[in-house]
């Protein structure tokens, strides 16, 4: 039985590949309400068929050597002997957790999107795309080979880019898009040289000999383990967004709300830390890779975090919360692997970081989906994206005000919501990799991202309305599957032990075991609390008059910080002035004027000797005639 | 009668026969200047035939030949003038220089 699941799990992605063929080439047009359901229906049976896959996969589970499977293989491309790429369905922890996740916020998203865009003239566009979505990401976490998987990465980066410029007649959206599009390309290209090195001195594509100590040796005896990881790991800097390459994620909400719900915070940009554990057994080997990581994403953390306290969109708040919450499962991953003995062998292993870095990205896709579909049914209500207009908005909308409240307890980190266990566990993982910074570091961003979720929370919520409201309701299509969202968001915290023990890399065993100090969960309870307490002695009446006194007294920081730290700017700068006008400007002269300059001297040289020539043949007969007896004469007397 | 005579008479002939060419504006003018230069060289012909020549009979065929092929050229190259004439006007080549490159 398992078996025959296991042979057909292709169908978890071709269920949506299907919708989106079947809407995208003959139903844009046609009725919403058979779109609709047409969508809700193929996102339905690819949740099923996930689930099918999951319980066979765990009946399985016990019998698997390094708990991976490789439930469906297929000849793809043959480049030459010995160095082939398969098509295959890769079953481990992590891409199981990722098929579940996806699958569920898949639906509960297209159930949201009918609701959410209703009346809107690309309806049936969206759903089209939206299918097509799921199939990439569904295929980005099952990829048998890396190969593969760059093929669905490039496949969600078209999709997200599609999204994002959904409302094609906004200049902002167009700009959003190709702005995420050039940031991620542009980190692909460096993963696309990673996967090359890779595969040419490993000679296979395949996750499994990728992993397998022997390729880390192989690729340490040449030389190049860091360069080929960093490179690797550059794809995730650009998707997940890591710090400098983040520019494009807060842009990127200028696409439709389930948009940036189910691809921008839940599932695509987790991509990245998707990847690098993947490939964490080789990761694990390049001990400058990981601390790479570990620095990057605790710096990402906590500034994202700084600024989303001074944002006033409501999904770019959202956005940099995502970016911090991103930078809690990056630095986790880089604080797995421990090397106390200085060593490269019999070094400790804590793998720790890792089940909670995937941990991390478990709970987070639950409640950061939930608190942006909750965030689209504001918008929808107030009809602006300004937390300043909004206000008072708890008795209208009692649903959307509970559901988000335990999402703003989860992602602060309060017992018992799911978020509290996962980021605990990562603060403890960054405690036991001994780098002191990385782990106040976390704490501190935890404080601040409970500060700002109740912020958020208690300006679109609490006081008075500070915007004329009509008929406010609550679409039933909207609010039941943020309800349904609750459920993983406070329960998940059941499942510690699961991830703790089960989620674990290949060809890498837990070692050591590092005590866990009771003072901890304490300790970041308390940072938590002074966070909400904060937001609530600021905003809790949903008022900003204290706030302003407070931005008063910090005045130009608090400029510096809500412009984003000038990166925006920066960059522009860099494109525009040095890039545009410097570089660009004088290799276009140099093109301009020397390459075609000399182009234009053969020609202008070759021209002018055929006018010369031309001058002979002027079509004056005597001319020649007299030419020609001239001629011969002269070869008459040559020739004596 | 020596055959240097005869290769004087054929030399004129010929040299008459570029003048011409050379001097004329008129394009029949032209045209029969070419005529005397072909005979000029019908005369040489003949000539070596008749002094030269094991066999006379293979030198009295080549004028003949020549005359032939001259008749056609000349058929042809009316034809043309003609057909120019009617468009023009005129056969000053002077003026129908508006062919060359």
């Amino acid at each position: 039985m398992a078996d025959f699941i296991f042979f057909h799990s292709y169908l978890i992605l071709l269920f949506p590949l299907f919708s989106f063929a079947i809407i995208g080439l003959g139903h844009l047009n046609s009725d919403n309400r058979f779109v609709a359901k047409f969508a809700i229906t193929m996102s339905s049976l690819s949740l099923g068929y996930a689930l099918l896959t999951t319980l066979a996969y765990l009946s399985r589970l016990p019998h698997l050597p390094e708990r991976t499977l490789l439930a469906y293989d297929a000849a793809w491309l043959n480049f030459a002997p010995g160095l082939t790429a398969n098509l295959g369905m890769y079953l481990d922890p992590i891409s199981v957790m990722m098929l579940v996740v996806v699958t569920v916020i898949s639906l509960l998203v297209n159930i949201y999107s009918v609701g959410y865009m209703k009346g809107d003239r690309s309806f049936n566009r969206f759903f089209a795309l939206l299918a097509l979505f799921s199939f990439s990401m569904l295929g980005l976490v099952t990829s048998g080979n890396i190969l593969q998987m760059f093929v669905f990465w490039e496949l969600v980066g078209v999709s997200s880019y599609a999204l994002i410029g959904f409302w094609y007649e906004k200049p902002s959206a167009v700009a959003a898009s190709k702005k995420a599009f050039i940031v991620t390309r542009f980190a692909d290209a460096f993963f696309l040289l990673g996967i090359l090195i890779v595969s040419f001195y490993s000679q296979s594509f395949s996750f499994q000999t990728l992993n397998s100590p022997e390729t880390a040796l192989l690729l340490n005896k040449a030389g190049v383990l860091t360069l080929a990881t960093l490179l690797i790991f550059c794809g995730g800097w650009g998707k997940s967004a890591m710090f400098p390459l983040h520019v494009w994620l807060p842009d990127a909400m200028e696409g439709p709300t389930p948009v940036s719900s189910i691809i921008h915070s839940a599932t695509m940009v987790v991509a990245g830390v998707y990847l690098t554990a993947r490939m964490f057994p080789l990761f694990a080997a390049a001990e400058s890779t990981l601390f790479v990581i570990q620095c990057i994403g605790a710096f990402t953390a906590l500034f994202a975090a700084v600024i989303a306290i001074t944002q006033m969109d409501i999904k770019r708040i959202l956005a940099f919360s995502t970016l911090s919450q991103l930078g809690y499962m990056i630095f986790s991953l880089g604080a797995a692997k421990v090397c106390a003995e200085g060593g490269h062998h019999g070094a400790e292993v804590n793998l720790l970081g890792f089940s909670a870095s995937m941990y991390h990205v478990f709970t987070h896709a639950f409640f950061k989906c939930m608190l942006f579909l909750g965030a689209g049914v504001v918008i929808h209500v107030v009809h602006s994206n300004d937390i300043l207009q909004m206000g008072g908005l708890k008795r209208q909308m009692p649903r959307t005000y509970w559901s988000l409240l335990a999402a703003c307890l989860a992602i602060g980190g309060v017992f018992p919501f799911s978020g509290f266990w996962s980021k605990d566990m990562i603060l403890l993982a960054s405690l036991q990799s001994g780098h002191w910074i990385t782990f106040l570091v976390g704490l501190i961003t935890g404080g601040l991202t409970a500060f700002y979720m109740f912020r958020f929370f208690f300006l679109i919520f609490h006081g008075e309305a500070r915007s004329q409201l009509h008929h406010v309701h609550e679409d039933p299509w909207m609010t039941w599957p943020i309800i349904a969202l609750t459920v993983p968001t406070i329960l998940a915290g059941l499942l510690e032990h699961t991830f703790v023990e089960q989620v674990l890399p290949p060809h890498l065993s837990e070692v050591s075991h590092f005590a866990h100090p009771g003072w901890l969960p304490w300790l970041a309870t308390l940072v938590a609390a002074i966070g909400i307490g904060g937001a609530w002695l600021l905003y809790g009446e949903g008022k900003t008059e204290k706030a302003a006194a407070l931005q008063k007294a910090f005045g130009p920081l608090h400029t510096v910080v809500q412009n984003k730290f000038y990166i925006d700017e920066l960059y522009l700068f860099i494109t525009h002035k040095i890039i545009f006008n410097g570089i660009a400007a004088s290799i276009k002269w140099f093109d301009r004027n020397v390459v075609d300059g000399v182009m234009n001297l053969c020609g202008w040289l070759l021209h002018l000797g055929g006018k010369g020539v031309r001058l002979v043949q002027n079509g004056e007969l005597h001319l020649y005639l007299g030419a020609t007896v001239v001629g011969l004469i002269a070869l008459l007397f040559m020739g004596r | 009668m020596t055959l240097s005579h005869c290769i004087a008479l054929s030399l004129i002939l010929c040299a008459i026969g570029i003048f011409g060419m050379l001097t004329r504006r008129n394009l029949l003018g032209i045209l029969l200047s070419v005529e005397i230069i072909l005979n000029g060289a019908n005369i040489n012909f003949a000539a070596f035939a008749h002094f030269r020549a094991a066999d006379p009979v293979a030198g009295a065929v080549f004028p003949v030949f020549v005359m032939a092929v001259s008749a056609c050229e000349i058929a042809v190259a009316l034809a043309i003038i003609i057909s120019m004439y009617r468009r023009k006007k005129r056969l000053d080549v002077y003026r129908l220089e508006e062919l060359h490159g």
